[in-house]
């Protein structure tokens, strides 16, 4: 591929890497923008809509898709699931690089990033949960860091440390689903606090919950999509082991996130049953929360389903496709569209251009980073010094 | 994907506990909070608001807001709809509804100092506190900015200094706390011309609403907002028309903020305390899985090996055997042999010495030599 070439000591000068650049400059001088004239400066936010693209997007769908790393550490290390080891790497890797993207993004959209360790050495005010949000990305964060390291130790040749950290993978690996477990669901339950703001389609006492199980799907649907692209991209630095496992994998993944999306669809239904909420259905609301349901809940269930009975590896790979995007619908539907759902059209929230275009300065941040770490250490292969199996 | 018994039953538990989530944890709880015991409040009566917006003008000179940029004194401010905003943290709202006669209603917002406030449940950094004075004040030393409080205030009244790139604060109404600590009245309740504004106790404000409203039923819906909504709040209202027509919500429920996310709150503990003993079960199962799985493998390797073993073994013993019998054999013959000829050779030896007691001298024969056909 020409833009790993780039790495690699070709041109630098690819069209990949020319929009690249572009959408880096243009972010930087947004950043300076940002930090100069405040956020009215660059965002549509206002006292109706204090949160907006930055919080939707870049914290609650980068959270989401985040969840690969989480996933697949579990199915492998603690469900016994060995023949998804091959993924695990590249799970932790998108993780730790989501993660650190979705702090990162935060400094962006808090009002007085510097103060973002507050809430744990100055004072804590733990009964929001965005406390309990903050305090489990922080140490998630800080566990796929571990976790990952293991592959620049080995890049750089420190082996004691790297065997240290391969000894601590099932406490790392049990670690990270408690941290997981509490603030994706928190990340839900965030939206509690606001049932008269929340329409009450997506409202539920279930959020949380909801929240849990679709970032599961996220985070299966996360590694068969980021799969595909690195078969794509990174081919020639797979070895035997993934290459042969890939398969494995992608039909694993898909069949089991069939089932979650089934029983995902269900508990939906059983929300809308226990608030008594199916009359809003025949409303304009109700044909939107109809699409999400069917569109991108049932649908990639039944494709989902269909390509594991049939062993359809490329129908799987697309299907992920659609599940990642029913995860941003999901959560843009919960934190912009549905949200303020009472208040006149006037008063609605939009993002500016510079909302949307330093969204894209991160992502590109990290499909940089991504392409960096892959085309340089162990990620995709074994390597040739620990071929011991973890 | 081959599922076993014990996986499948493993992730049912887990699938189980996670429902367990989003219960409200006041469910098991008799109790019930009230508030700060005789904390005051202000009643906002609606009916006796004229609009001159002398609140306003007194609340942005008491607590040194920006000037506006239309005059106090000017009316036609109330031809559209106004919010708090980031320079003001009260507004008066003109309305005209048909039930009132199509009247000038005119109703003064403000935060509400809800007794359980949202804002201090949704802050993470715990810059809210709700005063034993009945004020809800804002610590903008420790705030980061996250405006989690916006989204959680119900009533829609924290502001945000958007425009400030390097020190934004969350401004909203502070009931005029550090003037309560000097023993004055709040600016807006002190500078009210019409008595709309009844500053006390909010029990004894309680009181006079409920009277006001007993004494002119025709005058006065029978209904005090505020009383609780969203688990009661400082700031009381009545007035002649539905408030549902005047800008104020009627469906928050009575639930008070914290109890919305007590629930999930509550939950963390228990995860924390379950989910790794959980999860090293499943481990445990899954490596024992493995482990038995192993050994079986290992067994029947070794019993296959056993096996060909013990046959290779009586193979070689039959071989032997053969051998054995085929070697005895021959011995037998080629001794039965031998002793045939000793014998021929004798008779032939006596037949000789008789012929050569007759003729003459014998000749050796070359075919009775004993032969070995096999060995």
């Amino acid at each position: 591929m020409s833009d790993t070439k780039a790495t690699t000591g070709g041109s630098l000068f690819t069209p990949f890497n020319m929009v690249a650049g572009l959408i880096l400059l243009v972010g930087g001088a947004i950043t300076v923008l940002r930090f100069t004239g405040g956020l009215g400066a660059v965002t549509n936010l206002s006292d109706y809509n204090p949160w907006g693209l930055w919080i939707g997007f870049d914290l609650l769908v980068g959270v989401a898709l985040a969840a690969g790393g989480y996933v697949t550490s579990a199915a492998c290390y603690i469900f016994g699931l060995k023949r998804f080891h091959s993924a695990v790497r590249p799970a932790i890797l998108t993780g730790f690089l989501g993660y650190a993207l979705v702090v990162f993004a935060l400094h962006y959209d808090v009002g007085r990033p510097w103060r973002l360790p507050y809430p744990f050495i100055v004072q804590p005010g733990t009964t929001s949960v965005l406390f309990e949000v903050g305090a489990c990305v922080a140490l998630y964060l800080t566990v796929l860091f571990v976790e990952y390291s293991t592959a620049p130790l080995e890049w750089l040749g420190f082996k004691r440390a790297r065997n240290l950290v391969v000894k601590l993978t099932l406490v790392l690996t049990i670690f990270g689903v408690v941290l997981s477990t509490l603030h994706q669901s928190s990340l839900g339950a965030l939206y509690l606090i606001a049932p008269s703001k929340l329409h009450p389609l997506w409202y539920s006492s279930y959020l949380p919950v909801y929240f849990f199980i679709s970032s599961i799907i996220a985070g299966m649907s996360m590694v068969i999509f980021e799969g595909t692209m690195s078969h794509k991209y990174f081919h020639d630095k797979m070895d035997e082991a993934h290459l042969k496992e890939a398969d494995g994998v992608v039909l694993g993944f898909g069949k089991a996130a069939a089932f979650l999306l089934f029983g995902y669809f269900v508990i939906k239904l059983v929300g809308l049953a226990v608030d008594n909420n199916w009359h809003h259905l025949a409303t304009g609301w109700g044909l939107w929360f109809l699409v999400e349901m069917l569109g991108f809940v049932l649908l990639p269930c039944y494709l989902y389903a269909v390509g594991t009975r049939d062993k359809n590896i490329k129908m799987i790979r697309r299907t992920s496709l659609i599940a990642v995007l029913g995860i941003v619908l999901n959560r843009l539907n919960i934190s912009l569209v549905a949200f303020n759902y009472h208040l006149p059209s006037s008063e609605r929230y939009f993002p500016h251009w510079m909302e949307i275009a330093i969204s894209l300065f991160i992502v590109t941040i990290g499909v940089l980073v991504f392409r960096f770490v892959v085309t340089r250490m162990p990620i995709l292969y074994e390597h040739p010094d620990y071929k011991d199996a973890h | 994907m081959a599922i076993s018994r014990r996986k499948f039953l493993g992730w049912m538990g887990a699938a189980g506990l996670g429902a367990t989530v989003g219960k409200s944890a006041h469910a098991a709880s008799n109790k019930h909070f009230e508030g700060y015991p005789d904390s005051p409040g202000v009643l906002h009566d609606i009916v006796r608001c004229v609009g001159c917006r002398s609140c306003e003008a007194a609340c942005n000179s008491v607590n040194q807001l920006p000037p506006p940029e239309q005059s106090f004194k000017d009316l036609t401010v109330l031809d559209r709809k106004r919010r708090t905003d980031a320079k003001t943290y009260t507004v008066v709202n003109r309305f005209e509804t048909e039930s009132g006669g199509n009247a000038p209603i005119f109703v003064k917002n403000q935060c509400n100092h809800c007794l359980e406030p949202a804002c201090a449940s949704a802050c993470f950094v715990h810059a809210f506190t709700k005063t034993k004075e009945g004020a809800v004040i804002y610590d903008e030393s420790v705030c980061v900015g996250c405006r989690y409080c916006m989204i959680a205030c119900p009533f829609e009244i924290p502001t945000y200094e958007y425009d400030k790139a390097l020190t934004p604060r969350v401004m909203k109404c502070t009931l005029c706390h550090p003037r309560l600590l000097e023993g004055k009245l709040p600016g807006c309740v002190e500078v009210c011309p019409t008595e709309a504004l009844t500053f006390g106790r909010r029990e004894d404000l309680l009181n006079i609403a409920r009277e006001r409203i007993r004494r002119q039923p025709d005058r006065y819906i029978d209904q005090i907002y505020g009383e609780n909504e969203m688990g009661g709040t400082s700031w009381l209202y009545i007035a002649g028309t539905p408030f549902r027509e005047l800008g104020k919500r009627e469906d928050l429920g009575l639930t008070p903020a914290p109890a919305l996310t007590a629930g999930a709150l509550g939950a963390v503990p228990i995860v924390v305390g379950l989910w790794p003993v959980l999860l090293t079960g499943i481990y445990a199962v899954s490596q024992r899985k493995d482990k038995i799985a192993r050994e079986e493998q290992s067994e029947a390797i070794a019993d296959a090996v056993a096996a060909s073993k013990e046959d290779a073994a009586a193979e070689l013993k039959k071989v032997l055997a053969m051998k054995e019998k085929e070697k005895e054999t021959a011995i037998n013959m080629a001794v039965k042999k031998a002793l045939e000829e000793a014998a021929k050779a004798q008779e032939e030896e006596a037949a000789k010495a008789q012929e050569e007691e007759a003729a003459e001298p014998p000749q050796d024969d070359p075919e009775s030599k004993p032969t070995e056909e096999d060995s």
